[in-house]
C-alpha cells in the first residue's frame, strides 16, 4: 500500500515534470537551461557607427550569464550584420526566426531595416522588441501586436523643442532642416503639433537633405537668409557636422536646437570645435558618459566597471554604448518578469506590462512604462544646453505621454 | 564541347534540374528563400554577362536596371494591383527599353570610360527614386504583400516564388542560349575582340551593342522584379553602387561569357559573404575579399572557366584549346 502510494506520487510528480519541461520547450528558442535571441545591426557599410550597439549589447548579456543568467536561463545572443541594407536584413531575420530559432528578435537597428521586416514579424508572430529606432510607427499594438519601440519617438521629441520656443522664444521665426524621410518629417511632425495653430506663422523656411547627398551648404545659407532666429536642425551626425560648422562659418546666430540622434559629444559635438558648438540645445534621456555630474553616481559607476571588464576595447565615451547597455537591461527585465513561462505571447504581455522601471543610466526621474495599449516604453525626456565641453541639463523632465 | 559528351552532358543537366525541382519539398522555407535568391541573382547575372561577358562592355550600374524593375514591379502592385506574375515581364519590356536607349550614347564610350557612365547611372538612381516619392515611397520604400500560390496549387509562398524564380531562370537561359550560339552570339564576341574586323565582316557593330545593353537590362530588371515579389519590401538602400559591383564581382567569379558560371556566380554572391561572417564577424569583409582573392588565383578563368577544363580533360578532349572564350557550358 505504502509503495503504491510513493509510486504514485513520483508517477505524478514526473508527469508534471514533464508537461512543464514540454511546455517551455513549445516556444522556439527556448529551453530549460537557455533562451535564444536574435539580433541584426550594422556592423559594415555606411551606417556602422552604430555596429558597437551590437557589441556592447552581446557584452552585457555576457555579463548576465555569468551572473547566473535570467531565472537560471542562459541568454544565447545571435547577431548578424546586415549592413543596414533591407534585403539583407529580411534575409537575416529569416534566418534567425526559421533556421535559427530564435524565441524572439530584439533591438534590431534602423529604420528601413525593419519596415522591411515589420510584416513578416507580426505574419510569424515572432516578437519584434525595443527597435533601435525611434520613428512612431513602431507603437502599434493594434496593427501590430508584436512589435515594440524603445527610445522616445521623433515627435516626442518635437513636441518639446515646440513647447522650448513657445515658452521661452519671443518672436520665434524658425527655420528647419530636416532628411527627406519618416525619421525627418515625424520630427517637423512634432515640432508643428507642438507648436499647433502658431506653426504655420512662426515657422518661416523648411529646407531638405537625402541621406546620400555630399553637403548641405547652401541649405544652410538659404535658412540664414531667410530671416529665421531659430535652426531645428534634424540630421544624422555626419550631417549635423556640416551643419554646425557651417552655421558658424557664415556668421549665423540662431537658437540651434539639434535633434537628440546626433547629440553625441564624441562624434558629433567634439569634431566641431567649441566655438561652432557653444550653446546648441537638445534633448536627452540617458546619463551622457562624458557628464562629470555622473562621475559619483552609481548608475554611472557600475556602467564603466561593466565597459572596463566585459567591453574594454568599447569607447567610454560613446553615448551608443549606454544605449545599448539600457536597451539590454530593459530585455533583461522583461524576461525576469516572464519567469517561466517564456512562450511569444507571454513575453509580449511582460514587455507591455514594465511599470515605473528605473534603467540605471536614464536620467533621473525617468521611468520605463508600457501598457496593452501603449508601446513606447521611454516618452520623457529633458532639455540640455553645450557649454563647449559637455552637455548641461537644464529645466524639468517633460512627460510627453501626459499631454 | 566534343560530340561524345554531349548526352552525358545533357543526362547531367536533367538531373540537376530534376534535384532543383524536387528541393522545395525537402528544405526549409528559409532555405527555398535562399536559393530563390540565387536564382534571381543568376537571371540578372545572365543579362550583364551577355552585355561584358560576351560583348566586352564593362558596366557598374546594372543595379541601376535591377532597381528599375523592382519598382515597376512594386509599384504596378502596389498601386494598381496587378497581379505579380504581370509585373516581371513588364518590367522586362521596360527595362529593355531603357537599356536600349541608355545603350545608344554609350555607344561613344568605351573600356573604361562607358565603365564610369554606368557607374554614375548606379549612383543616381536611388536619389532619383527618392525624388518621386508619390510613386516610389521615398526612402522609405514600398511595403508589399508576398504573392501567394494560384488557387489550386497547395504551394506556400516561399515554395511558389521559388519555382517562378526556376522557371523564369531556364527560360531565360534557353533565350540567351539560343541567342548566344548562332549569329548574334559570334556577332557579339567578334566586336568584343576585334571591333574593327567585326565591322569589316559586315556587324553592325552599332545595332548589336545596343541590343547587347538593351536584353542585358531587360534579364537584369526581370531579376528585379522577381526580387520584390520575394523580399516584399523595396526601398532605395537596397539599390546601391554595392550591388552593381557585386554583379560585377558574380560574372567574374562565376566565368566570363559562359552561361552556366551566371548561376555559379550567383552561389557565390549569396552565399561568401555569410560564410565570411560566421568565420569572423569583426571582419567579414575582409575574409570575403580573402575568398576573392584566392578564387581569381585559383580560377582565373572564373568557376565555370575551371570545371569545363577539368570536364575536358575527363572527356579527353583537347584541353589546349581556349575553352572559356564564347563557350556555353
Amino acid at each position: 500500500m505504502r509503495f503504491r502510494t510513493v509510486a504514485l506520487s513520483l508517477t505524478v510528480v514526473a508527469t508534471l515534470a514533464l508537461a512543464a519541461w514540454a511546455g517551455a520547450a513549445d516556444t522556439p528558442g527556448v529551453t530549460a537551461t537557455e533562451v535564444k535571441i536574435g539580433h541584426t545591426n550594422p556592423y559594415s557599410g555606411n551606417a556602422s557607427a552604430y555596429g558597437t550597439i551590437g557589441k556592447v549589447i552581446t557584452a552585457y548579456f555576457k555579463k548576465a550569464n555569468e551572473e547566473g543568467g535570467v531565472n537560471g536561463r542562459k541568454i544565447n545572443f545571435v547577431t548578424y550584420d546586415d549592413a543596414y541594407s533591407p534585403p539583407k536584413t529580411v534575409e537575416m531575420v529569416r534566418k534567425l526566426v526559421e533556421q535559427d530559432q530564435v524565441a524572439f528578435v530584439f533591438n534590431t537597428l534602423g529604420t528601413p531595416t525593419n519596415s522591411a521586416i515589420h510584416k513578416y514579424m507580426n505574419q510569424q508572430k515572432v516578437p519584434h522588441l525595443f527597435l533601435a529606432t525611434g520613428a512612431t510607427k513602431w507603437g502599434d499594438p493594434e496593427h501590430f501586436p508584436w512589435t515594440m519601440g524603445w527610445q522616445p519617438t521623433y515627435q516626442t521629441e518635437g513636441k518639446i523643442y515646440a513647447q522650448y520656443i513657445l515658452n521661452n522664444v519671443p518672436n520665434a521665426k524658425v527655420g528647419i532642416l530636416y532628411q527627406n524621410d519618416d525619421y525627418g518629417k515625424d520630427y517637423v511632425k512634432g515640432l508643428k503639433d507642438g507648436l499647433g495653430d502658431a506653426a504655420k506663422k512662426i515657422i518661416v523656411m523648411e529646407q531638405t537633405y537625402e541621406a546620400t547627398d555630399a553637403t548641405i551648404d547652401s541649405q544652410i545659407v538659404n535658412l540664414k537668409n531667410s530671416g529665421a532666429n531659430v535652426f531645428y536642425n534634424v540630421t544624422i551626425p555626419k550631417y549635423a557636422v556640416q551643419a554646425i560648422k557651417k552655421t558658424h562659418d557664415i556668421g549665423w546666430k540662431p537658437l540651434h536646437l539639434l535633434n537628440n540622434v546626433s547629440a553625441s559629444v564624441g562624434q558629433v559635438m567634439k569634431p566641431v570645435g567649441s566655438d561652432a558648438s557653444r550653446g546648441i540645445l537638445t534633448t536627452q534621456y540617458l546619463k551622457d558618459p562624458t557628464d562629470p555630474q555622473w562621475k559619483n553616481d552609481k548608475g554611472y559607476q557600475d556602467w564603466l566597471a561593466f565597459m572596463k571588464k566585459y567591453y574594454p576595447e568599447g569607447n567610454v565615451e560613446d553615448a551608443f554604448n549606454v544605449y545599448g547597455y539600457s536597451a539590454a537591461q530593459t530585455m533583461v527585465q522583461v524576461l525576469k518578469q516572464c519567469g517561466n513561462d517564456l512562450s511569444r505571447e507571454s513575453i509580449m504581455k511582460q514587455a507591455a506590462s514594465l511599470k515605473d522601471f528605473m534603467l540605471p543610466m536614464a536620467l533621473p526621474g525617468i521611468k520605463v512604462n508600457t501598457g496593452p495599449k501603449d508601446f513606447y516604453p521611454i516618452e520623457q525626456e529633458q532639455l540640455a544646453k553645450f557649454d563647449g565641453e559637455r552637455w548641461v541639463l537644464f529645466g524639468e523632465v517633460y512627460d510627453a505621454s501626459k499631454k | 564541347m566534343s560530340a561524345p559528351s554531349r548526352p552525358l552532358a545533357l543526362t547531367v543537366l536533367l538531373v540537376l534540374l530534376a534535384v532543383t525541382a524536387l528541393l522545395p519539398f525537402v528544405l526549409s522555407n528559409f532555405r527555398l528563400f535562399q536559393f530563390t535568391q540565387v536564382f534571381i541573382y543568376a537571371i540578372a547575372l545572365l543579362g550583364l554577362n551577355m552585355l561584358t561577358g560576351y560583348n566586352g562592355q564593362i558596366s557598374l550600374g546594372h543595379g541601376a536596371f535591377y532597381a528599375l524593375g523592382a519598382y515597376t514591379a512594386a509599384v504596378m502592385m502596389d498601386r494598381w494591383n496587378v497581379p505579380f506574375l504581370l509585373t516581371v515581364p513588364a518590367a522586362g519590356v521596360l527595362c529593355l527599353g531603357a537599356g536600349f536607349l541608355f545603350g545608344i550614347p554609350a555607344l561613344r564610350l568605351e573600356g573604361l570610360y562607358l565603365a564610369l557612365a554606368t557607374f554614375s547611372l548606379a549612383l543616381a538612381v536611388p536619389q532619383i527614386l527618392k525624388y518621386f516619392e508619390h510613386w516610389t515611397g521615398g526612402s522609405q520604400g514600398l511595403v508589399l504583400t508576398k504573392p501567394d500560390a494560384p488557387l489550386g496549387l497547395r504551394l506556400t509562398p516561399d515554395q511558389w516564388l521559388y519555382f517562378v524564380s526556376l522557371a523564369v531562370l531556364v527560360f531565360l537561359m534557353i533565350v540567351a542560349w539560343n541567342l548566344l550560339r548562332g549569329r548574334t552570339g559570334r556577332a557579339l564576341v567578334a566586336i568584343r575582340d576585334h571591333p574593327i574586323a567585326a565591322e569589316a565582316m559586315g556587324v553592325n557593330s552599332a545595332l548589336y551593342k545596343s541590343l547587347a545593353f538593351g536584353v542585358s537590362a531587360g534579364y537584369t530588371g526581370v531579376a528585379g522584379a522577381l526580387s520584390a515579389g520575394a523580399i516584399a519590401f523595396v526601398a532605395p538602400d537596397a539599390f546601391n553602387v554595392f550591388l552593381s559591383i557585386t554583379f560585377l564581382v558574380g560574372i567574374v567569379i562565376g566565368g566570363l561569357a559562359s552561361i552556366s558560371g551566371a548561376i555559379l556566380g550567383a552561389l557565390f554572391i549569396q552565399f561568401v559573404p555569410n560564410w565570411a561572417q560566421d568565420i569572423s564577424k569583426a571582419a567579414p569583409w575582409a575574409i570575403y575579399g580573402v575568398f576573392l582573392i584566392v578564387f581569381m588565383y585559383t580560377m582565373p578563368r572564373g568557376i565555370a572557366g575551371t570545371a569545363q577544363a577539368l570536364w575536358g580533360r575527363l572527356a579527353r578532349a583537347d584541353v589546349r584549346s581556349s575553352p572559356a572564350k564564347g563557350g556555353l557550358l
